[in-house]
């Protein structure tokens, strides 16, 4: 472990731990207070520890936020979402590179040059068509489009993982009779499953926190991811800033828990498998 | 726009012919499995942006029932619209800022986690957090410590820094500094783990002979760290670019575009202009002309930063 920074003191780089944790922690740390205050406290004495916590500003937040229904939109959003990303992802990275013909290595190109185009180009006619399938208002119109928006990625990255993964096994098991379903369901996809977790991650937290095309589809429906319902909220109580504050905290916690169980596997997804 | 998923397709299983080319092997992999992705991808992608793409072309509003074909009439108005090019200017500005102040914080960050300090895996922990929090509740977070009474005031205050201190998101300069504060702090925990990864493939041999050749911490950063960081700093200038080109959230959320247009991006531009305007023809033209943008700007940072790869190794 000895770099650069080894020949600093080691009380500089303590410092320098100190100072980098408060960068982080002391906005944290005020979300958490300021949720704790009254109007009169919070502008008289916003960094201090609250003197009378005001705990109904979480029974309210919650309640006038819709804070439950929204999990339950958000949870659904990203559960269906994400099984048809991963299944229809890794099958269809799998034959493409399987393949191994000039026409799969076309359709792999076209595929994943879709993740350098803005989806503001498609918005407009993918909402006009979506608004005809009656699916606005609906988490079904999420899905669909989470499945398709992040398909490039996905694709690229499974791609990537099973082009350097052995056909040995898939060979062995195509000999002893097996279905082309059968290899890919008890062979190759059993193989995938670190390239599957980066996949279940990346996509996962992208689209619990995506905020433009939930408000597109769902605002105003009965149905709003958790990001929207935050923004309707906040709308809605914009002066009362301890209770937006308590909304906020009760928005970001099962993020943030999820973050504490899975955070080996989450860095790891957004330290590997971003890179190209 | 409904999808059916053919998943249980069962594939023609090749009996007679036990083994393929072996240059060649499908595995047995049938062209129905690529369909439920293709089928995704043609109807959420590929279909909507060559709609989209035709739109650029027309006067179409939305709701009209007929529309007209104006040929480049919408790009010549994008052209000289004070507009557009304001938001072209902010979202540049956006763009080189982040990556800029990401990538060199997110460094220093890497390299102070990977020294032997007792508490790097909790701080690891904690600088990454921001990352995974919903962008709308960061930026609701900071929209409240940035206001005129706020705490970042407050605290300004406190230090001495006069009455009346910094008006952070109504002040036109000060509103581009916050929204880059905001996404900044959101998001170095990326270029922070790419660069610890970066820094962690690094031999220690290289270090070892350094110190032995008495190398000051400068010297070794300079010859070794930082030209075999290479291919992280292409992915995270890629990456930080890419995302500032389609700053939405925070820009959204803190100031919408304002005071006047002073943080307008080509995303809230795009947004307004279709959804609120609702000239649906003529945001698309946006669109098309920031798709080409955005292509254009992180094709060309790759190939660069690829060379300069090849170069420093």
């Amino acid at each position: 472990m000895s770099t650069d920074l080894h020949r600093l003191g080691p009380w500089t780089r303590e410092l320098a731990a100190v100072l980098s944790t408060g960068l982080v922690a002391v906005p944290l740390y005020l979300l958490f207070v300021l949720s704790l205050k009254d109007q009169a406290e919070m502008t008289r004495q916003p960094l201090a520890l609250p003197t009378a916590p005001v705990w109904s500003n979480y029974s309210r937040a919650y309640a006038e936020a819709l804070l439950g229904d929204a999990f339950m939109s958000s949870v659904a959003v990203v559960l269906l979402s994400l099984i048809f990303i991963v299944l229809a992802g890794s099958l269809g990275a799998y034959v493409l590179v399987r393949r191994g013909s000039r026409l799969s290595n076309a359709i792999f190109f076209v595929v994943v040059a879709g993740m350098v185009i803005p989806f503001q180009l498609g918005m407009i006619p993918l909402y006009q068509a979506m608004a005809k399938a009656e699916l606005v208002g609906s988490i079904w119109s999420l899905v669909v489009f989470y499945s398709g928006v992040q398909m490039p990625f996905t694709v690229f990255l499974y791609a990537g993982f099973i082009r350097a993964m052995p056909l040995a096994f898939e060979e062995a098991a195509r000999m002893d009779g097996a279905s082309g379903w059968q290899v890919f369901r008890l062979v190759v996809f059993p193989m995938l499953r670190p390239i599957t977790i980066t996949v279940v991650v990346l996509n996962g937290v992208f689209i619990w926190n995506d905020f433009l095309t939930p408000l597109l589809y769902l605002s105003g429906s009965e149905s709003q991811t958790i990001p929207v319902a935050v923004y309707a909220f906040v709308g809605q109580y914009a002066t009362d800033w301890g209770l937006v504050f308590a909304g906020l905290v009760l928005a970001a916690i099962p993020v943030l828990t999820a973050y504490l169980f899975l955070q080996r596997h989450l860095i790891a997804g957004f330290a590997g498998g971003i890179k190209g | 726009m409904t999808m059916s998923s053919p998943v249980t397709a069962e594939a023609p299983v090749p009996t007679r012919w036990p083994a393929r080319s072996p240059r060649k092997p499908s595995g047995g992999a049938s062209w129905w499995f690529v369909l439920p992705a293709l089928l995704a991808y043609a109807a959420v992608v590929l279909l909507p942006s060559a709609g989209g793409a035709v739109f650029a072309f027309t006067d179409w509003n939305g709701l009209a029932p007929e529309l007209a074909f104006i040929g480049g009439a919408n790009f010549e108005r994008a052209f000289r619209d004070p507009q557009v090019r304001s938001a072209l200017a902010v979202t540049a500005v956006f763009a080189l800022a982040i990556t800029v102040l990401q990538n060199i914080i997110g460094l220093a960050l890497a390299l102070l986690l990977n020294t032997s300090i007792r508490s790097r895996n909790w701080l690891r922990t904690l600088l990454f957090a921001p990352v995974v929090v919903t962008p709308v509740i960061v930026a609701y977070l900071w929209k409240y410590l940035l206001s005129s009474n706020g705490a970042v005031n407050q605290v300004a205050t406190a230090l001495g820094a006069g009455e009346g201190a910094v008006n952070w998101l109504g002040d036109p300069r000060m509103a581009v500094v916050s929204v880059v504060i905001v996404t900044v702090w959101q998001t170095m925990g990326v270029a922070m783990v790419i660069y610890l990864a970066g820094l962690q493939n690094i031999p220690e041999e290289l270090y070892e002979a350094a110190d032995m050749d008495g190398a000051s911490s400068w010297t070794k950063f300079r010859l070794i760290s930082f030209p075999l960081l290479a291919p992280a700093v292409t992915i995270n200038v890629v990456l930080s670019t890419v995302n500032g080109l389609k700053l939405f959230d925070q820009v959204f959320v803190l100031t919408s575009g304002g005071p006047g247009y002073a943080t307008e991006t080509l995303s809230t531009l795009v947004y307004k202009t279709s959804f609120i305007v609702g000239e649906f023809g003529y945001a698309t033209a946006i669109a098309l002309a920031m798709t080409v943008f955005v292509a254009a700007v992180s094709m060309g940072l790759m190939a660069w930063l690829k060379g300069r790869e090849a170069h420093v190794h």
